[in-house]
This record gives structure tokens, sequence and C-alpha cells, in this order.
């Protein structure tokens, strides 16, 4: 049977919002719609019920206490709480903050915004298989350093850093740790009893729950203190003023109810469709993992495919939704950050495709876009000069090429 | 990235794609572009015994817009003579294919990769540059 087209393969990015989240959420839009700020009446108080016990749902995916999460409007919001909270609470202490070259955007940008407001910030670089050197960390470390900022899944790559070793370091030296978990959330087993981070960022659009919702977890003991970043009525304990999106509230509970109870088995599968798709394209000649396979989410493939360029093979691939390394489809015309601190060359990381799998993905799905993937670069190659320079023996990085 | 129809026919259709034998009397090649931009295209010219272009391939790394436009110029210059096939402008081809102005570049270069074959079947001919007087409008 052949699958419906195009085919989602695109998780990391987003996934749909599973069908019995759904179901959950549509009563708090038109029936328990009160706010559940509302003290003085029934509409308010059961507002306030659905926040509490998805409070608690989210707090159990973690195994946190559910004071210690406090609603976010999403993963970005919740690094920029952590990040800036954080280091604005402890800046009498010193002003160094480390973080390192592939982290998202949310991240990045914020370090950015904390340098030009007078911290200092180390960006370390990550090895050949896209993992930061513990070794290279601790050597960063400095008497002035506050906070440090890991994430635990790298959005491109889907390789896991070693968080829980980093945590323990900076638990000793006595330095905050805040670690984006947007894309380990529901993925991978995050236990805040054993994870020593003080600040944890996850969010509810990438477990099958909506867009727009997410959480960070403070720690309480030892208690991590923050600057608040928006300011209003003091909901969140004062750490996130604002209304809650209860309906949201209510379908990241749920979703994260659904996470905890199917992760192990989710991942099993995913892990086997995922090895699939990635025999069969290994098949091709010249072709490059991007990222380390065994200390990776069992959902990501992240693959460079030699002689192609990036913006045909998204074009060629269209029947599947996948991501590019490559932003040439903007006027930018810049090639993956994440791939070039890999130490991979312009061409190869303008040649990759991000292959995220998920919960709905189906093994005819996994096969159509492993066949798709092999044609269509067997075509384009078919009509590369380089491909053609490459099988006469011909060595590209020998060829005088005019630039333009 | 919305690309004209007349883009996604070439790049789904490419017209002759594939090499001559570049040791031949009779072919020019062209090879313009650097792998680092993300650009590469090859293209090669047949001239008949008449002066006139009986053929042409093309081989093209690069985005849909590069592989149109290479595509598009292998049809072009058929028929033409050398100074007619070099007298082909870069607006011709944008205009032809409706290119975005990000992607203007691309009929830069397969202008260029005329110009480039073009001038290796002089160079193999031992050809002066044409003189001015005779190109044909």
């Amino acid at each position: 049977m052949s699958p419906r087209l195009p085919i989602y393969l695109d998780y990391s990015a987003t996934t749909p919002v599973d069908p019995r989240v759904a179901q959950k959420m549509i009563p708090y839009l038109t029936e328990i719609f009160g706010n559940p700020a509302s003290r003085s009446h029934a509409f308010g108080w059961k507002a306030e019920e659905a926040v509490e016990q998805a409070r608690a749902q989210v707090a159990a995916l973690v195994n946190a206490d559910p004071k210690e999460i406090v609603w976010t409007s999403g993963a970005t919001e919740g690094n920029n709480l952590a990040i800036k909270g954080a280091a604005h609470f402890y800046k009498t202490k010193g002003k160094h903050l480390i973080t390192q070259k592939t982290e998202h955007k949310a991240v990045l940008d914020t370090f950015r915004e904390l340098e030009r407001q007078g911290f200092e910030a180390t960006y370390l670089e990550v090895e050949p298989n896209g993992l930061v050197s513990l070794e290279k960390f601790a050597a960063a470390l400095r008497p002035d350093t506050i906070l440090a900022s890991i994430m635990m899944v790298n959005n491109e790559i889907g390789v896991i850093q070693p968080v829980w070793e980093i945590a323990e370091l900076c638990k000793k030296k006595g330095i905050i740790f805040h670690c984006d978990a947007v894309q380990g959330g529901g993925r991978v087993e995050i236990d805040m009893q054993k994870f020593k981070a003080d600040l944890l960022t996850i969010t509810a659009h990438k477990m099958y729950g909506p867009k727009g919702i997410g959480a960070l977890y403070v720690r309480k003991k030892p208690r991590v203190r923050i600057e608040a970043q928006i300011h209003g009525g003091g909901h969140e304990r004062g750490f996130r003023s604002g209304t809650l999106a209860t309906h949201q509230i209510v379908g990241f509970g749920e979703a994260a109810r659904l996470a905890k109870l199917e992760m192990a088995t989710d991942n099993e599968r995913i892990r086997a469709l995922r090895n699939k798709l990635w025999t069969s394209i290994q098949q091709i000649e010249e072709v490059y993992l991007n990222g380390d396979l065994e200390r990776r989410i069992p959902h990501n493939l992240n693959v460079s495919f030699n002689f192609v360029e990036g913006e045909s093979l998204i074009m060629a691939v269209k029947d599947i939704a996948v991501s590019s390394g490559s932003a040439c489809t903007s006027a930018s015309l810049e090639p993956s950050y994440v791939l070039r601190a890999l130490g991979r060359s312009d061409e190869l990381a303008h040649s990759s495709i991000r292959i995220t799998l998920g919960r709905f993905t189906t093994e005819e799905e996994v096969d159509y876009a492993g066949n798709l993937i092999k044609s269509k670069v067997a075509k384009l190659r078919e009509l590369s000069p380089l491909w053609e320079m490459y099988k006469e023996g011909i060595d590209i990085n020998s060829v005088q090429w005019a630039a333009h | 990235m919305a690309y004209s129809d007349k883009v996604i026919d070439h790049y789904e259709n490419p017209r002759n794609v594939g090499s001559f034998e570049k040791g031949d009397a009779a072919v020019g090649t062209g090879m313009v572009g650097a792998p680092a931009c993300g650009d590469v295209m090859k293209l090669q010219i047949k001239v008949g015994t008449d002066g006139r272009i009986e053929d042409a391939r093309f081989k093209t790394y690069g985005c849909g817009s590069a592989i149109a436009s290479s595509s598009l110029v292998t049809e072009w210059v058929k028929g033409k003579t050398l100074d007619e096939a070099a007298s082909i402008k870069n607006t011709q081809i944008a205009h032809e294919l409706s290119l975005p102005p990000v992607k203007i570049h691309c009929s830069i270069l397969a202008e260029d990769a005329i110009k480039a074959a073009v001038e290796d079947y002089k160079k193999k001919h031992g050809l002066a540059e044409a003189p001015q007087e005779q190109k044909v409008a």
C-alpha cells in the first residue's frame, strides 16, 4: 500500500497534537473557560483545578515536584527566562557564562544579549561527533562562572549531550546549570531526582501537545532563584505573569501523561523504523551521517549526500516533509551552523537533510522515503558534473574553481 | 520558495543532460561556478561544419533554478552561430524562467557557461576573439 503524500518526517520541528490530547482540550475552550486566577467563583476554581492537575502531570513526566513547574508560552520563552533570569539574579557573584556552539538560537541569541549587557560568554566547540567534551567543559570554568547552559538533545542531529555529568560538575562548583531539554522531553527519560540540573526547559508541541505552551522546571531543593522577565499580575508565583492558557495547559498535561506511559514502546518502535531507513539510505555511495549514531535519540537521522546540491535535493524529495541543513532557500545561502560546527565542509553541510520520525510514522512511510531518496539522489547525480568528476577519479578539491 | 512552472518543468524534465567527449575537436566545454558557492555548471556545445551549434549538453550541480537555466540554454544555443550563442544575455534567461531576484545569479552563471564553451571551442581552433562588426544581433 502506498502511503498518503506528502509524508511528515519532521517531528523535531513539531509534532501533531495527539487526537487524545485534542479531545481533552476542547471542553476548556467552550465550557470550562474560566480564568484560573478567578478566586471568587466556580468557573475559576474548575480552571485552576485543571491547571494544577496538568502541572502534576508535567512534573510527573520529569519526576519533579509540581511546585517546580512554571508555565511559559513555549521553549524560547523558557530558555530566555531561565538564562536571563538566573544571570540577572546571580550577577553580583560573577559575570561569566558558558554554553556551546550547536545550541538552539533561543539559547545562543539570549547569550548574545547578555554579552551586550556586560556578561562574558564562552561558546564551547563540539567534537566531530557533535558532543561536548566534559574535559573541555571543565577547562572552560572560571572562578567567576555563574551559569552554564547545555542542551540535552540537539535539534538538528539528535545527539544526546552528557548533561547529566555536566550537571554534577556544576553542582560541585556551585554553578547554576540550565538544560534546554526541548528535544528530549517525551523522548528521553528525565528524572529530576537524579539529574542535577537547576533549570530545565521543555515544551508541549514536541511531545504531541499544542504549540504555545511550555514549562520551565525551577529546582526547589536547593532553591534556585531567577528574576522574572515578564511582569504583571504575579502569576506563577511571580516567575511569569500573564493569564494562564487553560486549554493549552490541559493539553500539555495530557501529552505529558501519554508520553510517560508510551515513551518506552514508542522509542523502541521508532528506533526500528529509523534503523531500517538508515540501512536503506546507506546503500547510496558517498553518504555521511551527521552526529554520533549511538548517543542519539531514536527519532533522528541527519544525512549529507555528497555531490548533490541541498536545495535541489529538498525540491526532489518534496513528497516527504523533511528539513534542510541549508538555509539557502532563504536569501542568505548559509549552511547549517550546527553541521559547520562538526567540521563538515560547506558542500556537505548544504546537501544534508534532517529526517525525524515520530509516534505516527509507519513502516510504509519509511520504505517509501528510503526509495524516494535513493532514486532522487541517483537522478541528481546523473545531472551533477561533480559526481561525473568524482567517478572519473578527479579530486574536486584540487580543481581551481573560479570564485563568483 | 515558489518556483515558476517553467523552472519546475525544466527541473523535472531537464533537456540535453549528459556529456560529449571533451577531446572531440567539434566540442567546446565550459565549466563555471564553484562547489563551495553551491553551483557548478558544465555546458558543452558541438559545432557543425557550417559553424553552427548542432547540439548541446549540460550537467549542473545547483538549485532548481540553476538546473533550469542550464537546461534552457542548451535548447536556445542549438542552431545558433558561436557569436549568436555568446550574445545570449542573462536577463533573457531570467525573464523566460521568471526567476526571482535571489536567483538571478543562476542566469548569470548560465550566460557565463555559454561564453566559456564558445571560448573553449575557439581556443581549440585557434580562432581569435570574434571581431565586433561580425556580431549578429
